[in-house]
């Protein structure tokens, strides 16, 4: 049953429309690239682009490379670090600031004024503010994520329907059993598209941080993650390994997203019904 | 000749006798004082169908929300079973599981699966087990045609079984009131009829006293012991219709002439309020 469902999935028509439509982008992609051996004229922009098939060599080359791997996991260990870090401190705080009228008045103002600042900013003041550059870049990531998470949660915990209070405060629930069973579930919807688009912005910040720092901890490449690993191949003049660099992070990007939206997928079924 | 009467003896119904005296109800959001409801009184009896007619907007709804806890009264009293649960001394009422509200848009838990919705109120009451109180729940679901949609999420099932999970879900508390705020608004008048001979069905199987707001007439008559025809803002009781057609009832009631009669004695009323509302209305605008 499950394997007949993948295979109708695999063969759908949604399935060859996808790879129809990527052949067709390498191919232009390829003709644009070869146009001054093809055509003797170099097309504009595309012409100056490594072909996807040099791309796809460069690409083989690194596989069996442990530094490129290396970058993939610090990118990951640092996005995810800092993802994490923002979840934890983010959804217990923008549920204080929803159910604490005070709290909220206390802090928000500040937290509004601290959100507009654009993570990369804060580059700077949190190379000095923190004792090691990892964390450094740890922390801008978690910016990243944090004001988004924050604000999504706040925003899904004060706008609960008042009537399912009502009507757990008539069936005698406690303040606990509101909180924990009708507003933390009624929130989770709101908790599960904060972290979605906050995990978005960690990864643009990470690669513009791993960039800026100029790789890392751990010296040369290997320590410096995917941004660095880009950053490094345009020093390096390796044209090719720029756009593996690009393409392995809109691969993680990806792979990112979609592990939270299956992960809020189990958490909120009942979103599936709508 | 009160339609209280009308039933069997076994029926009588002891608990859930609610006296609305003299409430008046100021809401004063901005120093502008807005009279919502004004002096008003109603009697009634354990075990009634009482529905309470009225334009949309004339303050229904405070009173109902007086009743439950969720708002509180400027003056007056209301007791259940002689028993203060608002007045002198205690401005808002406490709410509690002898009086579940059946709301307007609904309030099903849609996190929740039918059959964990429905075990809400006994799980917090926590006075038997988990065992029990499922055993119950599912003996409830079947009861009122609900068999097959427990694991399924509110979401998953249609509006007028949803309605039907949420009366269930009161009723497992054990309630005396039942308090109804135009529950069927939103459906189309086909589900509707289904809706009122299930609720009339749910009812003589769990006889509680029913406060049920609404502003379809046909409703009101069809399912009621009696109407209080409420006027425009302020809400106040303006005519008490009594229906004095015999329940057990069926669809064939509306078709009857008595239905006719009280229809029409009861219209005139309704219009002329509904009229008076549209008017004040007009200028406000």
């Amino acid at each position: 049953m499950a394997i007949k469902k993948f295979k109708d999935k695999l063969f759908s028509r949604a399935t060859f429309r996808g790879i129809t439509a990527i052949v067709i982008f390498v191919i232009i992609w390829e003709v644009g690239a070869r146009s001054e051996q093809l055509f003797g004229y170099r097309f504009p922009f595309l012409g100056l682009v490594p072909p996807p098939s040099d791309v796809l060599a460069s690409w083989g080359g690194l596989i069996g490379d442990p530094s490129y791997w290396q970058s993939w996991y610090m990118s990951f260990l640092r996005v995810f670090g800092g993802f994490a870090a923002a979840m934890i401190i983010g959804i217990p705080l923008g549920l204080f600031m929803a159910v604490n009228r005070t709290f909220y008045g206390m802090s928000f103002p500040t937290f509004e004024i601290l959100r507009p600042i654009p993570p990369l900013a804060w580059v700077p003041a949190s190379i000095i503010f923190w004792p090691t550059q990892e964390l450094s870049i740890a922390f801008v990531t978690f910016l990243g994520a944090f004001y988004t998470i924050v604000i999504n949660v706040l925003g899904g915990a004060r706008s609960i329907n008042k009537q399912f209070l009502q009507a757990a405060q008539s069936m005698g629930a406690s303040q606990w059993d509101i909180f924990r069973r009708i507003v933390l579930p009624a929130t989770l919807p709101s908790i599960v598209v904060g972290s979605a688009v906050g995990m978005g912005i960690t990864w643009e910040v990470v690669v513009a941080a791993e960039m800026i720092s100029g790789g890392g901890s751990s010296g040369g490449g290997a320590g410096g993650g995917l941004g660095f690993f880009i950053w490094s191949s345009y020093v390096g003049g390796s044209y090719e390994q720029i756009v593996v660099g690009m393409i392995s992070i809109g691969i993680a990007g990806y792979f990112s997203s979609e592990l939270l939206r299956q992960l809020g997928g189990l958490l909120t079924p009942w979103l599936k019904t709508r | 000749m009160s339609a209280v009467l009308d039933r069997p003896a076994t029926d009588i119904v002891t608990e859930g006798a609610i006296r609305i005296d003299d409430v008046v109800k100021i809401y004063d959001p901005d120093g502008a004082a807005v009279m919502a409801v004004d002096h008003c009184s109603i009697d009634i009896p354990a075990g009634e169908i009482c529905m309470i007619v009225g334009p949309s907007g004339c303050g229904k709804t405070t009173l109902l929300n007086a009743i439950a806890g969720f708002h509180g009264i400027t003056s007056g009293s209301i007791h259940l079973d002689g028993e203060l649960l608002c007045g002198p001394g205690q401005p808002q009422a406490e709410p509690g599981s002898d009086r579940i509200v059946v709301f307007q848009n609904g309030a099903l838990f849609p996190w929740k699966t039918n059959l964990d919705n429905i075990a809400f109120g006994p799980m917090m009451a926590g006075k038997l087990s988990k065992q029990e109180i499922y055993d119950k729940a599912r003996a409830m679901m079947a009861d009122a045609g609900l068999s097959g949609t427990e694991n399924n999420f509110p979401g998953e099932v249609s509006s007028g079984l949803r309605r039907r999970v949420e009366i269930v879900r009161a009723l497992m508390n054990d309630p005396k009131v039942l308090l109804f705020d135009e529950p069927y608004r939103a459906l189309d008048s086909l589900t509707k009829s289904v809706m009122h001979e299930a609720l009339l069905e749910i009812y003589y199987r769990n006889k509680v006293t029913i406060f049920f707001i609404t502003h379809d007439l046909e409703e009101a008559i069809f399912l009621g012991h009696r109407l209080v025809i409420m006027s425009s803002r302020p809400c106040k009781p303006k005519k008490i219709v009594e229906v004095d057609i015999p329940h057990p009832r069926d669809y064939s009631v509306l078709t009857s002439p008595r239905f006719r009669e009280i229809m029409n004695e009861a219209k005139g009323v309704v219009h002329e309020e509904a009229q008076k509302a549209f008017d004040a209305g007009e200028k406000e605008g």
